[in-house]
């Protein structure tokens, strides 16, 4: 059974904390709150006097103190992590358990689909990789960046220098000095960048954008680089299905979609980025720009007809190959747009669009006139928050799990979809 | 008359650049260019220069050096003119020259459209000889290296990934010490804006960064910065003519404050990168208009002040005078509100002549202090006029809220002894404010 299988979705509301401002130690202050994607638990980094950090979990705080405590961020599977600073060197704890390790420094908390595998960035002595559990990839660069892991865990990703290369060296640069490390070990090929490294969804394959000079843009699967020679591209996708590759790129002023290095949608396009296939691959989507200032998303190249000045958060379903996005007036007036049509609500804020397993439903947190509230096609949940989390349905998408900061307390809220009808 | 070919400087990159030309490679390349990026603009600008040199004395370049050849007009006849009356088929050395006088001899500052009848933009004619330039391959050495920067780590000073985190808490820990419970917060989620700096900030000028926590500390905002790439505003690919790279690094920028659902973004005290933002990288993009709403230092200094969030325990006695930076003041019209502010912050305000929107550009912009020392005797004493401009004020104090006009400005400082110095509207509103216990 999942984590999330084991949560409690009994219809009706509890209140995890009702004082966060409490906590079982003296505190300077008290830090954002990060509340658990189940809900039962509500954390903050404390600032204590010393000065001293560390973390309180529903107003407890943990035994393990440090000097320096940031990005706290709960696991999928309920584990809190945060990245901390004692006696100079840095590490991860997890649950109050710090890795053993240490190193210079460390950043970037990922987690596996699952959240039974825990990564971060590292630099070590000036060097850079990936530490997995705590355990650091046997080779690290000069510099590494645009980390990824699999979605399994058992793999990651990430841009790493292969060269060294001297100030203003300019000649050396265009000559290449980035590849991709995958797992610690990079591949044989170098380019004068990569970008946007990306695993297919076994973890088996890695793509990146690449740049073969100045001009010269393309995208490596593997190591190796298509044949085609791009204006500029964005960052690749797998067809979950086929293992596919698709990129936007461009060509002649425009852009189009390119996949396997053939162009599948002809470059129309004024801009085409975030593309996303749906699970079973049979349709591929993406926001597209079909005049100066006007996007929507496409899909499989044909643009939906309400267009808007900004389109963001592009989301698949799981299930059903649907697709959800949000638009906004220029981060004002933001609307929920879904299988191209346009859901009445406009908000001041929203937040990224959740799907039901089945695809059925879709949830996201939105923000009017200061207050936060959870919709669900289109409704929205009789109640307002000062802050509301992303929203989580059950299993069988009957139900949606509401976790919300009201009054000073964390609310823990279970609401069937029929509940959502503002 | 002399030209351009008179004062070549040897730079690396211009030199190697060249090396790998012919007339036929420079001819497809600028034909391309013509007919794919140039429209009826550019035409337009070709057709309508009656070659009346009122744009002359618009230039600080021309008024420094009085050489014609210096004027806004020979710099395009010297470039752009040259390139169409040859159809683009010109001998390598011409592109060096076309080089040395678009990214060296022009600042893109602007100021000679408010000078022209015919109101040409000639900014955007030397922009495009950049991005000729650039597809040719032929830059100056320094500033290709930071756009090498831009493209690798999303910023321009080659900082990495763990540096741009450890600094800032770096610097939240040494402001703790003047201001107990000081937070530079990173990726705070729903934050009402994202404070964005250029890469000389967190490599060179960290105390720039404790001034704006201090600041934004005392006056109770709700802020954030990213902890991951897109923190920085600056964009160096822009002035390269490096179009694709430019797009990346702003796609990166507004990315960031889009993950971090802010309402607005907040931008420190550079000209040069709100260009970028504010109005070129995002419409290579696509967006009409900014997807997230920005706002410079000045008018978001302005806004703290009309609010009465930032109260002084005094205001600045001596003497100072104000530069009005040509991208947030041409480019944005922050004239009136910048000097409310000094005026707020300051006893004693003497203002250059000209000034707002008249105002002699720093000769620093516009990628021109990027190219680094080979150009650097050219740009300093290719401003007399502002050093004249500077010390006809009596003053001592210079106040220029743009990381490159402090930096133009103090070599002409240097270079003709005016005895003055420069300080940020952050310098100052860090010094003189009410500082919270």
């Amino acid at each position: 059974m999942s984590f999330a299988q084991s949560w409690d979705f009994t219809p009706g509301a509890r209140v995890v904390a009702d004082d966060l401002r409490q906590c079982s130690r003296e505190y300077e202050w008290l830090e954002e709150p990060h509340v658990s994607p189940d809900g039962e638990r509500v954390a903050m980094v404390a600032a204590l006097e010393g000065p001293a950090f560390t973390m309180a979990v529903n107003g407890e705080a943990w035994e393990t103190t440090f000097d320096k405590a940031w990005y706290p961020r709960f696991s999928p599977d309920g584990r809190l992590t945060v990245l901390v600073q004692a006696d100079g060197d840095w590490t991860l704890a997890v649950d109050d358990v710090a890795w053993e390790e240490q190193y210079g420094y460390v950043w970037n908390t990922m987690f596996s689909a699952s959240g039974d595998i825990i990564a971060a960035c590292i630099q070590q002595d000036g060097e850079y990789g990936f530490s997995f559990d705590g355990t650091p990839w046997e080779t690290l660069y000069e510099n590494a960046n645009q980390p990824v892991i699999s979605k399994d865990g058992n793999a990651a990703a990430a841009v790493v220098q292969v060269k060294s290369l001297a100030q203003a060296d300019v000649v050396t640069f265009q000559e290449g000095i980035f590849s991709v490390a995958v797992n610690g070990e990079a591949w044989d090929s170098i380019f004068v960048n990569c970008w946007n490294p990306v695993f297919d969804p076994a973890g088996k394959n890695v793509a990146a954008t690449i740049r073969r000079s100045l001009y010269d843009y393309s995208v490596a699967v593997n190591g190796k680089a298509w044949t085609g020679s791009y204006a500029c591209a964005w960052g690749p996708a797998f067809n979950p299905a086929t293992g596919a590759v698709a990129a936007p790129v461009r060509k002649a002023g425009a852009w189009g979609m390119a996949i396997d290095d053939a162009m599948a949608w002809e470059p129309r396009f004024g801009q085409l980025w975030q593309q996303a296939f749906s699970p079973d691959g049979s349709k591929l989507a993406a926001i597209a720009c079909t005049r100066f200032g006007e996007f929507t998303v496409a899909v499989d190249g044909a643009p939906w007809g309400a267009t808007f000045p900004v389109v963001t958060d592009l989301t698949p379903s799981p299930a059903g190959a649907r697709f959800a996005a949000l638009a906004s007036d220029h981060n004002t007036n933001f609307a929920v747009l879904c299988d191209g049509k346009v859901w009445d609500g406009r908000y001041d804020m929203a937040y990224a669009p959740v799907w039901s397993a089945d695809g059925a439903h879709l949830a996201l947190a939105v923000e009017k006139a200061g207050r936060q509230t959870i919709v669900v096609d289109g409704k929205a949940y009789p109640q307002s928050f000062d802050k509301c989390y992303a929203p989580a349905f059950s299993p069988d998408g009957k139900l949606v799990l509401i976790r919300a900061l009201a009054g000073g307390k964390c609310h823990r809220i279970v609401a069937p979809v029929t509940a959502f009808t503002g | 008359m002399k030209t351009i070919a008179d004062r070549l400087i040897e730079d690396e990159g211009l030199r190697r650049g060249v090396g790998r030309l012919t007339p036929e490679k420079i001819q497809k390349v600028f034909k391309e260019l013509v007919a794919g990026e140039c429209g009826a603009r550019m035409k337009t600008y070709m057709e309508t220069c009656v070659r009346c040199g009122m744009c002359a004395k618009a230039c600080h370049y021309y008024m420094s050096h009085k050489d014609p050849s210096y004027t806004p007009v020979a710099k395009v006849s010297q470039t752009m003119w040259r390139l169409f009356d040859a159809d683009g088929k010109v001998d390598p050395e011409v592109i060096y020259q076309c080089a040395q006088v678009a990214y060296t001899e022009c600042n893109l500052c602007r100021r000679c459209i408010h000078y022209c009848p015919l109101g040409i933009d000639t900014g955007y004619i030397i922009s495009v000889v950049r991005r000729l330039c650039h597809k040719l391959g032929v830059t100056p050495q320094y500033i290709q290296d930071t756009a090498h920067s831009h493209s690798a780590t999303m910023n321009q000073m080659w900082v990495k990934d763990d540096e741009w985190p450890d600094t800032l808490q770096w610097q939240e820990e040494e402001a703790r010490e003047e201001f107990p419970g000081l937070r530079i917060p990173l990726d705070v989620e729903g934050a009402d804006f994202m404070y964005s700096v250029i890469a000389p900030e967190p490599k060179f000028r960290t105390q720039l960064i404790y001034q704006a926590a201090a600041i934004f500390h005392a006056a109770g905002v709700s802020w954030t910065m990213p902890a991951t790439p897109g923190w920085d505003n600056s964009n160096m690919a822009m002035f390269t003519g490096d179009s694709e790279i430019m797009a990346r690094v702003e796609r990166a920028h507004y990315e960031a404050a889009q993950r971090l659902r802010v309402k607005r973004i907040v931008m420190g005290e550079c000209g040069h990168a709100f260009r970028a933002v504010y109005d070129v990288a995002n419409r290579w993009l696509g967006w009409k208009w900014h997807p997230v709403p920005v706002v410079h230092s000045v008018e978001f200094f302005w806004e703290l002040i009309q609010q009465g969030r930032i109260k002084l325990t005094h205001k600045f006695a001596e003497p100072v005078t104000i530069h009005d930076p040509c991208n947030v003041i041409r480019g944005r019209g922050l004239m009136e509100k910048l000097r409310e502010v000094v005026h707020f912050l300051c006893d004693n305000v003497v203002e250059m002549t000209p000034n707002r929107e008249h105002n002699y550009c720093c000769c620093a912009g516009g990628g021109v202090i990027n190219c680094g020392p080979p150009f650097k005797n050219v740009r300093i004493v290719g401003n007399s006029i502002k050093a004249e401009q500077l010390k006809a004020t009596g003053v001592h104090w210079c106040i220029a809220p743009c990381h490159n006009c402090h930096g133009g400005l103090d070599d002409i400082i240097s270079k003709f002894d005016l005895n003055m110095h420069t300080k940020f509207l952050g310098d100052l509103i860090y010094e003189l404010m009410e500082k919270p216990e």
